[in-house]
């Protein structure tokens, strides 16, 4: 369609100067976002407030879309189901005699891991869940990998605590805002996590790589002691985590670790836990600045 | 005498043989922006953990108006639309008022070009519009840029190319629905 006539400036000195005022206005708020850009990419939590007010009005539908997807994928597994049925069910028997066994021995485990805690004097409790809630939305059009919970400041929520679902860790929270938080998954490029593998004490960082799979870095380099198939579990360190959840299983050897494939699949999950932050002492360390830090001639005193 | 069964076809889509009807003002003054905010908000109810799957549709629809109905939105109206798309999309804010501002300053440009258009044109101009968008996206969403996130932002390109003959086929149905004469004069 070609423009309107009524766009075309002409002679009228009214038409040239509001054509004039048009390309001015975009520019200037071209360069206002630009400002703002700069802005928010040196002071990430500076619009947090905006944002937060935003997707704490809208997330109410977002939990009606979650239940909604809950809802198809069990269909789904449940036509898939009928294929299969008769060799699964004789596997699954299989691997339920199996299972009682190792649970049988991991009870047994547990018994003596606690009396061992007592006999050390260790603190042992679970942590009990902040809040219990659904995904309501992500950001599925953009690079970064954020997910949102429909719960917040009004639940308990605060920055930093980590969203668990029933299979392992998801990733941590990042904003808040009243009745909503933005999660940062494991598989954004700036997520990083420390992890070490569950037969082991092998440690190791777990980067997101931002195309779903994570980047597994050894610590200590040298040769690699990785095998493909070798499960990551939260070391706690950092103080974010709390140990022995599950993280990613290792998929591929790379001359610094490997790459790994989540365990805990933000879309497949139904419910997700906010966890309290295991050791807010360590977090709160961690984030004294040089400044702040007592001098010697104050630690003498 | 034999009526005729259909009225013709172009009293039709604008609202039948009442010739006492008007577009309603606040229809014509507003359908564009709210399927544009909607656009904006739409993917964000989608759970994509592993990739960028979703088309930026805000913008496809933007892009879209802009290039069906010239005009009909101001120079500066990608400054208010792109700040509530960057509510929800994820992005550091800014970015898409300042991608947005642009994107309406350079089709400006474009159409004194060109002035006569027709889909086949403009499918190419959003096409290469999306393209740029999304790459543009990817080197200011904070995120650290590496040879797998192009991999990563090709099939969303490409899907969104595809998508934008359905959203201009869906902007056409919005634009008849904005200017069908639904208000009652005399």
């Amino acid at each position: 369609m070609a423009s309107p006539k009524s766009r075309r400036s002409g002679f009228s000195k009214k038409q040239q100067y509001s054509v004039f005022t048009g390309y001015l206005l975009a520019t200037l708020g071209a360069l206002l976002g630009l400002a703002l850009l700069a802005v928010s990419l040196a002071y990430p939590s500076l619009m947090q407030p905006l944002r937060g007010g935003a997707t704490t009005v809208v997330s109410p539908v977002g939990e009606v879309t979650a239940a909604v997807r809950t809802e198809r994928q069990g269909l789904w597994a449940t036509l898939t189901g009928f294929w299969r049925a008769g060799s699964q069910n004789a596997r699954l028997r299989e691997e339920i005699e199996e299972s009682r066994v190792r649970l049988a021995e991991a009870e047994a485990i547990a018994a003596e891991n606690k009396r061992l805690k007592a006999l050390l004097g260790l603190y042992g409790g679970e942590s009990r869940p902040i809040a219990t809630t659904r995904l309501v939305a992500s950001s599925p059009s953009s690079v970064r990998r954020f997910a949102y919970i429909g719960v917040g400041t009004t639940d308990g929520v605060e920055i930093g605590m980590p969203v668990h679902s029933e299979r392992g860790v998801i990733g941590r929270v990042l904003e808040t805002s009243l009745g909503s938080s933005r999660v940062l998954l494991l598989t954004d490029t700036e997520s990083v996590l420390p992890v070490r593998r569950a037969a082991d004490q092998t440690v190791a960082f777990a980067e997101g790589r931002g195309d779903g799979l994570l980047r597994i870095r050894l610590i200590n380099l040298g040769l690699n002691p990785l095998e493909v198939g070798d499960v990551f579990v939260t070391s706690g360190a950092g103080g974010y985590y709390r140990p022995g959840v599950a993280v990613a299983v290792l998929s591929e050897l790379t001359p610094d670790g490997g790459i790994a494939q989540l365990i805990a699949e933000p879309s497949g999950t139904n419910y997700v836990s906010v966890e309290p932050i295991y050791q807010p002492l360590a977090v709160q360390a961690s984030g004294v600045r040089d400044r702040d830090e007592l001098t010697q001639e104050e630690l003498a005193n | 005498m034999i009526d005729r069964i259909d009225p013709p076809v172009r009293r039709r889509a604008y609202g039948g043989d009442k010739i006492n009807r008007v577009p309603d003002p606040w229809r014509t003054n507003s359908v564009h922006y709210i399927t544009i905010v909607l656009g904006s908000i739409l993917p964000w109810f989608i759970i994509a953990d592993v990739m960028p799957i979703a088309p930026p549709l805000g913008f496809m629809f933007f892009l879209g108006w802009r290039l069906m109905r010239p005009g009909l939105m101001p120079l500066w109206a990608g400054v208010p639309l792109g700040a509530f798309d960057d509510l929800f999309s994820g992005q550091p804010f800014g970015s898409a008022i300042f991608l947005w501002s642009l994107t309406m300053i350079a089709l400006e440009v474009i159409e004194t070009r060109f002035p006569w258009r027709g889909f086949w044109l403009d499918w190419f101009t959003a096409g290469l519009g999306i393209a740029l968008y999304i790459v543009a996206c990817m080197f200011i969403s904070g995120a650290t840029i590496s040879l797998s996130l192009f991999a990563m932002i090709a099939p969303q390109i490409l899907f969104s190319i595809l998508l934008y003959p359905i959203v201009a086929r869906l902007i056409a149905r919005a634009d008849a629905f904005r200017l069908s004469r639904a208000r009652r004069i005399g």
